[in-house]
């Protein structure tokens, strides 16, 4: 996916029983999809990070949606009880839908958990990549390159850091 | 001193984890055979004993040892900042050194 592409509808299964659907979104500023899942310690190391910026820009129309499309069979830590059990423990103020078909990963051409999508208020692609440059340690954060791309976008422009490299596990494909 | 440093390559950061290493040991002032070891598949995963990238053992001794009932598998693994008990893709400089001082210790006369 491309810098000004649009984003993929998507309509998956939450932790909490519901259907989740871009659609239902329409009216937010911004989206932002970040595929993650449970096992690896890479978006262990970020979730923190991602449940803290969902807070800061809630009230300026940001959504996140975390999306889990690792093979639940092979990694069982990643199946849907264990992403409430997650949730619930994180106190994760987003969505957490399960793509079992991994359609959803495979139309994004997502690659890593975590993997971050932001998309405008006319849901095109305007950020793509890692949250910030460090997942050791978020007091040594230098480019905060998630926040700094929000920050851009509600201000109506472009953000200067346009795409990273994604950094964490491969997702985890059947 | 012999050590093993077992990758999965799906994970990213393990060169950082084997530079990591390397330095610990130039500071300790340690010389020590490195074996890396590549892990592809889930039966080298099992044979190697492998819970996951990066996993580094001193004389078959892992630095930060694992649940017992850990699993053997392809993943990246999550190790603990002692500091502030935060998990990282990577081990700390300072769990390195643990056990390297630890193993230097039982092979000094």
């Amino acid at each position: 996916m491309n810098i000004g592409d649009s984003a993929i509808p998507f309509n998956l299964p939450n932790i909490d029983g519901s259907m989740v659907s871009l659609e239902q979104y329409a009216d937010k500023a911004g989206v932002a999809v970040i595929f993650s899942c449970n096992h690896c310690p890479y978006v262990q190391a970020w979730e923190n990070r991602m449940v803290a910026i969902q807070a800061d820009y809630a009230e300026r129309g940001i959504q996140f949606v975390a999306i889990n499309a690792n093979d639940a069979e092979k990694y069982p830590a990643d199946n849907m009880e264990a992403m409430q059990q997650r949730a619930a423990d994180k106190a994760f103020n987003f969505p957490y839908l399960r793509d079992d078909s991994q359609e959803i990963a495979r139309a994004y051409d997502a690659e890593r958990t975590p993997e971050v999508f932001l998309f405008d208020e006319d849901r095109k692609l305007v950020y793509h990549g890692a949250i910030d440059d460090n997942y050791e340690n978020p007091d040594a954060v230098e480019d905060h390159y998630l926040r700094a791309a929000l920050d851009a976008m509600l201000g109506g422009e472009q953000p200067g850091t346009q795409m990273t490299p994604p950094v964490g596990c491969s997702i985890k494909w059947r | 001193m012999h050590i093993d440093f077992l990758y999965f390559e799906d994970c990213p950061s393990h060169d950082v984890a084997l530079a990591r290493l390397r330095e610990v040991l130039a500071e300790e002032q340690v010389t020590a055979a490195i074996t890396v070891i590549k892990v592809e598949t889930e039966q080298e995963a099992v044979a190697n004993r492998f819970v996951g990238s990066p996993t580094i053992r001193i004389e078959g001794e892992d630095i930060d040892p694992p649940p017992a009932d850990m699993p053997y598998v392809l993943a990246c693994r999550a190790y603990r900042r002692p500091d502030d008990g935060r998990i990282t893709p990577l081990p700390t400089a300072s769990v390195i050194r643990k056990a390297v001082r630890a193993h230097k210790k039982e092979t000094s006369p």
